[in-house]
C-alpha cells in the first residue's frame, strides 16, 4: 500500500502540480533510501564499537530450545536442566565425568545404624543469589515443598522427580542451623546418588514466597551463576555470582541461545556467533571434525535403545521365538548404517550402557545368526513363521535417531526368518499411552538415564512390578520372578560392590530370558569453539559451566 | 462508505466468531492426550488428572468454549499460558512486534523492488529485461524459503560475514524493551549503535522473506500496467506530449494501482500470519515462532489466541486495502458518496 507514495495526491489537480509533488515525494525517499543503506553498511563494523561486555568474558551456548522452567524442583526436561544446573546446587553432586557423587552444600554426612536416618552437615557461610542465607530451615523448606502434597508453597507443582526418587522418605528435620536429618521408611540404595539429582538444587525460600505462582521465571539458588535476564526464546543470560563459595566461573557471563535449526545453529558456531554447541545433525560430524577451529567433544550416552516383546501376546510368551527375534536382528549393520558406522553409537547386549557401575561384561551378546534364529522357531512350532505388527514411535529419539529407517531394516531382517512384520506408528503421546496399556507386540522404545545407577535402568524398566497394565514402564511385560528378587534386594543394600554383584546376576538372568533385543547405545556429542576450556560433557547429560573460560 | 464500513465490521466479527470455534474443536481434536504429551513419557496417573483439572479438560466442550468466549467478551483476556503462567494477550503484544517488524521491512522492500520490476518490464516488454525480471519471479515465487535462507545465510554470514546470521540483535547487545519493536526501542534508548546493530540483524531475514511477495507484486504489477497502458487515454498523453515517465507513472501506474494494492495487501496479510519459516530459520522471537512452539508444547490458550489474532490481522488488513480502493480511485469514491 506505499505505492501511493509515488502517484500524485489526485488525478484532478493539474498535471504539472502532480508531478512535481511527486517528484519532491521520490527524492525525499531516495534519500531515506541511500541513508538507510548507508546506515546498513556501515553498521557492518559498528555493531562491535560499544559492547556492554568483553566478548572472552561471555560464553554463549547454543541449543535447540528454550528451557521450559527454571524452578529446578519442577523441571523434568533436558533444555531446563542445562541452565539450572548452573544457578542450582544440591546437597551433594556428582563427580566431574562420573556418576559417583562429592560434597556440594552438604561437607559431610552419616547414617544411622539402622540405615534408616542420613544426617547431614551442611558448608558453612554460603548465601543465596537474594543474599540470604543457605541453613538446614532452607533445605526442610525446599524438601517439605516437594514431599507433602498439603504444603502452601506448590503452587502448580507436579515434583515428578521427588514422587519417583523420594518414595523412601518420611521425613526431613532441621535440628540446628546447620544439620539436616532425613528419616526414610526403608533402606534405600540409591538415596544419595538420587540427591544429585539436578532437581534437588536448593531454592531460596525467601525468593519462592516473594515470587509465588511465577518463581519459575525469578529462580534464585546458591550456584556460581544467577539469572540476570529470561527473553523467552531469545535468551537467557546468567551472571558470574560473585559471592559464590566454590571456585569461580571464568567468564563473566553465561548466555544462554535457542536456535531452532540445526543447520542454522552449526552455522553460529563456524562464525563464532556461539561458542558451545548441543544438538549436532549426524551428517555434520566429519564437517566439524575437519574444521580446525572446532573441537568436537563425544561421550557414551546413558541411555539405550531397544525392541520389546509384549510378553503377554502369541508367540512372546514363549522364550525360544524371543531368542530367534535376538539373532535374526542384524545390530552391527544398524549400527553402521544410523549411526555414522559407530562413531554416533554402539551396539548393546545389556539393557544398560557400559558407563554405570554393575555392568556385566562377561556376557556375550547373541550373535547375528538367522539360522539360528530358523531353528528355534522351528523349535517352538513355528516352522512357517508368522505375522506380527512391529510398533515404531513417531519422533528421532537420542536413542534411535531414525525410527521409521531402523524400523524397516528390522523389518526386512525378520522377514529373512520367516516373520512378516507390519509396521505401524502413533502419535508420541497415544503411542506412550498404547504402551503402558500393553497393546503392541513388540515395538521399539528406549531410555534415557537420569542418576546414573543401575536400578534407574533395570527396575524401572524390567521389574514385574511395573507391569501394571495403564502405567506399566516395562513395556516387554516381563515378569521374572528371580529377577524381581535380585533387583529389590540390591535397592536395600548400601555396600556398592554387593549391589554390583547383584546387579551383575540380573543382566545373566535377563540376557538368557531375552524379553527384548537390546539395540544400541548412542554416544552424547557436544562441540566447542577452539580455545574454550574447562567444559565437560557428564555421563547424566548435565551441562556444567562452573569451570569454562575462554584459553588465555 | 460508512455503510461499507459497518457492514464490514458486522463480517469481521461474524468471521472472528466461526474463526474461534474452529480453532477451539481442531484443538481438541488432535489426536493424543494434551496432558500426557506435556508432562512426558513419566508422568503419573496422579499428576495427569491434576493436570486435566487445572486445565479444564475434564469439562464438557460446550462449557469449556462459553467460558471462553465470555472471557474475551468480558474481560478482553484470551486465557493465560500453560507453560509461562502470563496472560497470552500480553505475550502476544510482546512477540507480535517483532513479526510487524519483519513484515513491514519485507514488504516495503516488496514494493520497492517489485513495483519497479514490474513497471520495467511492462514498459521493455517482450524484451530481453522483461523475459529476465519475468523468471526471476517465476523463480522468486517457486523457491523454498527454507532453502534460499539457509543459502542466504551461508553465503552473505557465513562466507562473506556482512550480516549476522540470526536473531534480532546482537546476544550480547542490551535493550530494555518498551515496545518491543525493537528498531523503535533502540531509538527510544538513544543509542545509535543498537539502531545499527537492529537494523543490521533485520537485512537478511526482510530480504529472504521479501522473495515471494516481491516476485507476485512484480507480476502483478507488469500484467495490470500492460493493460493500462493499451488503453486510449495513454496513448492521447502521449500524443499531448507528457513525458514518458510521466505517463508511465502518473496515467499508468496510478490507473494499475488497484490490483497490486490488493494483492500487496493479501501478501501483508500473509507475511504477518505465516512468517513461520523465516522465523524459524532466524531464530526471529516473534509470533511464528511462538505458535510452533506453542503447537509442540499443546499449549492450547496460546495456539487458539495466536490463530485469533492471526485471523484478526488478516481481515483488518482486507479491510484497510478496501478502504484504501476509496482514496487511490476516485470513481469509487465518487460513486459511494
Amino acid at each position: 500500500m506505499k505505492t501511493h507514495v509515488l502517484l500524485p495526491a489526485s488525478l484532478t489537480k493539474p498535471a504539472r502540480q502532480g508531478l512535481q509533488h511527486r517528484l519532491k515525494r521520490s527524492v525525499k525517499l531516495a534519500l531515506q533510501l541511500g541513508l538507510a543503506l548507508g546506515l546498513g553498511a556501515t553498521s557492518l563494523n559498528a555493531c562491535q564499537v560499544t559492547p556492554p561486555v568483553q566478548r572472552d568474558q561471555v560464553i554463549i551456548f547454543g541449543k535447540s530450545k528454550d528451557a521450559v522452567t527454571l524452578d529446578p524442583a519442577d523441571a523434568t526436561d533436558g533444555e531446563s536442566s542445562a541452565v539450572l544446573v548452573n544457578i542450582f546446587e544440591p546437597l551433594l553432586r556428582f563427580q566431574r565425568e562420573s556418576t559417583q557423587v562429592e560434597p556440594a552444600l552438604a561437607e559431610s554426612w552419616v547414617i544411622s545404624d539402622d540405615k534408616l536416618t542420613w544426617t547431614f552437615t551442611l558448608r558453612e557461610g554460603i548465601t543465596f543469589h537474594d543474599g540470604t542465607p543457605l541453613d538446614s530451615a532452607a533445605v526442610k523448606f525446599n524438601y517439605d515443598r516437594q514431599r507433602d502434597p498439603e504444603n502452601p508453597w506448590r503452587f502448580k507443582g507436579l515434583f515428578e522427580y521427588w514422587h519417583l526418587f523420594f518414595a523412601s522418605v518420611d521425613s526431613v528435620e532441621a535440628p540446628d542451623a546447620r544439620t539436616v536429618v532425613f528419616r526414610l521408611n526403608r533402606a534405600d540404595a540409591t538415596f544419595l546418588t538420587n540427591l544429585a539429582l539436578f532437581t534437588m538444587g536448593i531454592s531460596s525460600p525467601t525468593a519462592i514466597q516473594k515470587y509465588g505462582e511465577d518463581y519459575f521465571k525469578h529462580p534464585v539458588g546458591t550456584g556460581p551463576y544467577y539469572l540476570d535476564k529470561w527473553i523467552r526464546n531469545e535468551k537467557i543470560q546468567l551472571k558470574r555470582y560473585d559471592a559464590y563459595w566454590g571456585e569461580k566461573p571464568g567468564v563473566e557471563r553465561l548466555i544462554f541461545k535457542p536456535v531452532p535449526d540445526n543447520a542454522v545453529r552449526l552455522l553460529e558456531l563456524e562464525v563464532g556467533a556461539i561458542d558451545v554447541l548441543d544438538g549436532i545433525n549426524p551428517d555434520d560430524v566429519p564437517r566439524i571434525r575437519k574444521n580446525p577451529e572446532l573441537e568436537l567433544l563425544t561421550q557414551p550416552g546413558l541411555n539405550v535403545g531397544y525392541l520389546a516383546m509384549n510378553a503377554l501376546k502369541k508367540p512372546y510368551g514363549d522364550q525360544r521365538v524371543r531368542l530367534a527375534i535376538n539373532h535374526a536382528i542384524n545390530k552391527e549393520a544398524l549400527v553402521k548404517a544410523f549411526f555414522a558406522d559407530g562413531t554416533l553409537g554402539t551396539t548393546a547386549k545389556n539393557p544398560m550402557p557400559s558407563t554405570i557401575w554393575g555392568y556385566n561384561d562377561q556376557i556375550s551378546p547373541h550373535p547375528y545368526d538367522p539360522e539360528r534364529a530358523r531353528q528355534l522357531l522351528a523349535e517352538a512350532g513355528l516352522s512357517k513363521g508368522f505375522e506380527t505388527v512391529l510398533w515404531v514411535m513417531p519422533i528421532a529419539r537420542p536413542y534411535m535417531p531414525q525410527p521409521q529407517r531402523i524400523a524397516e531394516a528390522i523389518q526386512a531382517d525378520l522377514k529373512a526368518v520367516g516373520i512378516t512384520a507390519k509396521i505401524v506408528t502413533y502419535e508420541w503421546g497415544t503411542y506412550l499411552d498404547k504402551l503402558s496399556g500393553g497393546e503392541h507386540e513388540m515395538a521399539l522404545m528406549g531410555w534415557i538415564g537420569d542418576n546414573g545407577d543401575p536400578d534407574n535402568f533395570l527396575y524401572t524398566l524390567l521389574d514385574k512390578s511395573n507391569t501394571k497394565i495403564g502405567s506399566a514402564a516395562n513395556y516387554a511385560f516381563y515378569q521374572s520372578e528371580a529377577v524381581h528378587q535380585l533387583l529389590v534386594n540390591a535397592q536395600q543394600i548400601y555396600d556398592q560392590q554387593e549391589r554390583s554383584r547383584l546387579y551383575e546376576q540380573a543382566q545373566a538372568l535377563i540376557h538368557a530370558d531375552a524379553p527384548w533385543v537390546p539395540l544400541f547405545h548412542s554416544t552424547q556429542m557436544m562441540a566447542t569453539r577452539k580455545g574454550v576450556q574447562g567444559f565437560f560433557l557428564h555421563p547424566v547429560g548435565e551441562k556444567r559451566f562452573h569451570t569454562i573460560r575462554w584459553e588465555q | 462508505m460508512l455503510h461499507f464500513l459497518f457492514r464490514r465490521l458486522g463480517l469481521m466479527a461474524i468471521i472472528l466468531l466461526c474463526v474461534s470455534f474452529i480453532v477451539f474443536a481442531s484443538v481438541r481434536m488432535v489426536p493424543g492426550d494434551p496432558a500426557q504429551l506435556m508432562l512426558g513419557e513419566r508422568a503419573t496417573e496422579e499428576s495427569l488428572t491434576r493436570l486435566r483439572e487445572q486445565l479444564g479438560l475434564n469439562r464438557p466442550f460446550m462449557v469449556q468454549y462459553v467460558a471462553y468466549l465470555g472471557r474475551i467478551l468480558t474481560e478482553g483476556s484470551l486465557g493465560d499460558s500453560i507453560v509461562t503462567n502470563n496472560p497470552v494477550l500480553s505475550e502476544i503484544a510482546q512477540k507480535f512486534p517483532a513479526t510487524i517488524e519483519l513484515a513491514l521491512a519485507a514488504m516495503l522492500i516488496a514494493l520497492l523492488v517489485g513495483v519497479s520490476i514490474g513497471i520495467l518490464a511492462a514498459v521493455y516488454r517482450n524484451s530481453w529485461l522483461d523475459n529476465l525480471s519475468m523468471v526471476g519471479a517465476l523463480t522468486g515465487v517457486s523457491m523454498p524459503i527454507f532453502w534460499l535462507g539457509l543459502l542466504l545465510m551461508t553465503v552473505f554470514s557465513a562466507y562473506l560475514g556482512w550480516v549476522p546470521l540470526s536473531g534480532r540483535m546482537s546476544i550480547i547487545s542490551e535493550l530494555e524493551p518498551v515496545t518491543h519493536f525493537y528498531v523503535i526501542d533502540s531509538l527510544l534508548a538513544r543509542d545509535p549503535y543498537l539502531l545499527l546493530d537492529v537494523l543490521h540483524h533485520l537485512i537478511l531475514p526482510a530480504c529472504t522473506l521479501a522473495t515471494v511477495p516481491t516476485a507476485i507484486v512484480a507480476r502483478m504489477t507488469r500484467a495490470s500496467m500492460l493493460d493500462v497502458l493499451d488503453q486510449d487515454y495513454i496513448k492521447t498523453a502521449h500524443a499531448k506530449g507528457v513525458s514518458k515517465i510521466g505517463v508511465v507513472l502518473h496515467h499508468g501506474l496510478r490507473n494499475a494501482a488497484i490490483p497490486i494494492t490488493t494483492i500487496a495487501g493479501l501478501q501483508l496479510g500473509l507475511l504477518l500470519s505465516g512468517a513461520v519459516l523465516t522465523e524459524t530459520i532466524f531464530a526471529w522471537n516473534g509470533l511464528g515462532s511462538y505458535v510452533v512452539n506453542a503447537v509442540n508444547a499443546r499449549d492450547f490458550p496460546v495456539v487458539q489466541g495466536c490463530v485469533l489474532i492471526f485471523a484478526f490481522t488478516f481481515v483488518l488488513v482486507n479491510l484497510l486495502v478496501d478502504l484504501s480502493y476509496f482514496v487511490l480511485d476516485p470513481r469509487i469514491r465518487d460513486k459511494s458518496a
